[in-house]
């Protein structure tokens, strides 16, 4: 891994990293990119990608009603900045 | 008194016989735990008043002829559950400062079981270690040696039923957290398929691993906390729809006719032989009740770590996305615009091993990279269940040793992740195919305890507990108790 590649990945992944962060990140995601490049040695043709363990499960609906209280009081409670029921951000739009 | 030794099914008869009430165990624990946390670091919060009315409340309802099986039982949950009204952290900087606004469905039904509920243990940052190193509460010690590492990431809930703080606690499992802690502190524990426990307020890691499970002093008292914790949930959209069986009432069922496989793989390179001598020591326990032994291959388990450190940090990548300092936990000060709130909040917030997580999914997941890691992982995850698969059209249930080797010192394997990563070489191959998998103390190497792992088929758990209280029956290894604890 590249410093660039480092800094394209952090930003991608809305971090960031301090001076000293980048090589230790550079030097650890190059021996685990390595490391999972062992899966290369696998024979998967034909084999179909696994997404969750429980093969035949399907995914669950419910009726179309509203199930939820109205609990946003209590959820906002924990914002860092919130007010009149709405949560605050810096300007987004000049 | 020495109720701090008792298992739940002890306890729950001296509360019903009278000879001690909740409120008393309750004072009992808090006060060891006050003793003992300095130097374990063991929780990262103690919920004293709650405990004490919860106690109070169970004390009425036993005093009432009211009482389950769990009324007015003490146990600690892992700081990953959400418990309402109760700072809810997962161990980072992030939700160090959130106080969860409802509860997990595990800790909502042990609430209604009756438990008492004396703090929250510490762990690894959103689950992601096997050393207890990476919390922001600072590293747990392990009782058996406080130099050493109790194993991660449940490793405060490991620490502190070792250290007879607490009977039982929760905790959670997606590479070996709860069987690779339990193993390296000595006591039981169990991590159920995935889809038995409701994932319903567990603060997710890597939501197609995922199972939360008990970790506890015996396996009898796994099968009564996971009989109260497990079962259908509709708020968990992967939950499975299935009756729970009586873990507890199939306990004794005689292991004669078991066929258990050997898993192959698991006895070679890299195995501690002092170790592998406590695993046999264990088989031949079991051969002794008249179960069988038959030597098993998975051919692709070698794979298993590889493909779960991509599907896992992808997993984790997106999961994490929601801290973004607007709704809740961490803010940075005054950020310019979005892009810095979002950003430095995230690069305060999470710590060295999280950021590296949630890079290495990014970087597996970003175009022109999905196939060659991502979809490749999917696809060996594939061949590793298949595996399995074959291997329990043979035996009954897998058994092999939970970790490597004993624990190690603290410090000891941060320099290198992948070193990190290979102590759940055995037990990452169960959360790849979704199997329950447990571990029970099977003996010492030196001075440090080591587990034995007892992997089932799907759904199996009814077989783990059956064979695990057996074999606690015949042997005393998950009765002894670190010096100094006793």
């Amino acid at each position: 891994m590249e410093r660039e590649q480092i800094e394209t990945v952090a930003h991608l992944a809305r971090l960031e990293l301090q001076e000293a962060e980048i090589p230790v990140y550079q030097a650890s995601l190059t021996s685990i990119l390595a490391f999972v490049g062992e899966l290369d040695r696998a024979q998967t043709e034909g084999v179909a990608p696994m997404a969750h363990p429980l093969a035949g499960l399907t995914q669950r609906l419910r009726p179309d009603v509203v199930s939820e209280r109205d609990n946003h009081e209590r959820y906002q409670a924990n914002a860092p900045q919130a007010e009149a029921g709405l949560y605050l951000v810096p300007k987004v739009i000049e | 008194m020495s109720i701090h030794r008792s298992t739940l099914v002890e306890l729950a008869k001296g509360l019903r016989g009278g000879e001690f009430s909740s409120v008393e165990l309750t004072r009992l624990l808090l006060e060891r735990i006050s003793v003992h946390q300095p130097q374990l670091n063991a929780l990262v919060s103690v919920t004293q008043d709650g405990a004490f009315a919860q106690a109070a409340a169970a004390d009425r309802e036993i005093a009432a002829g009211r009482a389950g099986p769990l009324t007015g039982l003490p146990i600690v949950h892992k700081d990953l559950f959400c418990t309402e009204g109760v700072r809810t952290s997962c161990g980072s900087r992030m939700l160090d400062n959130f106080v969860a606004p409802y509860d997990a469905t595990v800790v909502a039904r042990l609430k209604a079981a009756g438990t008492v509920m004396l703090g929250k243990s510490n762990m690894d940052e959103f689950a992601m270690g096997s050393s207890n190193e990476n919390s922001f509460y600072g590293p747990v010690r392990n009782p058996w040696d406080v130099r050493l590492v109790p194993g991660g990431s449940s490793g405060g809930s490991a620490a502190a039923v070792a250290a007879r703080l607490v009977p039982a606690a929760t905790g959670t499992d997606t590479g070996g957290s709860i069987r690779q802690p339990a193993a390296l502190c000595g006591v039981t524990g169990i991590k159920p398929t995935y889809g038995r426990v409701s994932r319903y307020g567990m603060i997710a890691f890597a939501s197609s691993l995922d199972q939360g499970g008990v970790i506890s002093r015996s396996a009898a008292d796994a099968a009564l906390v996971l009989r109260a914790m497990a079962g259908f949930d509709a708020r968990d959209s992967t939950s499975v729809e299935r009756p729970v069986p009586d873990y507890v009432a199939s306990l004794e069922q005689p292991v004669r006719g078991l066929k258990i496989g050997l898993l192959k793989e698991f006895f070679e390179k890299g195995l501690d032989a002092e170790n592998e001598r406590r695993v046999r020591e264990a088989l031949a326990v079991f051969e002794k009740l008249g179960a069988t032994l038959k030597e098993v291959s998975l051919p692709n388990i070698a794979l298993s770590v590889p493909a779960y450190y991509v599907v896992a940090p992808a997993e984790c990548s997106s999961n994490l996305a929601r801290y973004d300092g607007v709704r809740y936990g961490h803010r940075c000060k005054d950020p310019r615009d979005l892009m810095d709130l979002y950003k430095r909040t995230r690069g305060e917030g999470f710590g060295a091993e999280v950021k590296r997580r949630i890079m290495t999914g990014t970087y597996v997941l970003s175009a022109g990279y999905y196939d060659a890691y991502y979809l490749k992982a999917q696809k060996v995850r594939q061949l590793i269940t298949s595996d399995f698969e074959r291997a329990f059209e043979q035996v009954d249930v897998i058994m092999g040793p939970t970790t490597p080797t004993p624990a190690f010192e603290i410090g000891a394997k941060t320099a290198d992740p992948i070193t990190m990563y290979l102590n759940d070489i055995y037990t990452i191959g169960a959360n790849l195919a979704g199997l329950p998998a447990m571990s029970v103390p099977c003996g010492f190497v030196g001075a440090l305890p080591v587990g034995l792992q007892i992997i089932g088929p799907h759904f199996a758990e009814e077989r783990l507990l059956n064979a695990a209280h057996l074999y606690q029956r015949e042997t005393d290894w998950h009765v002894r108790i670190p010096p100094g604890y006793e």
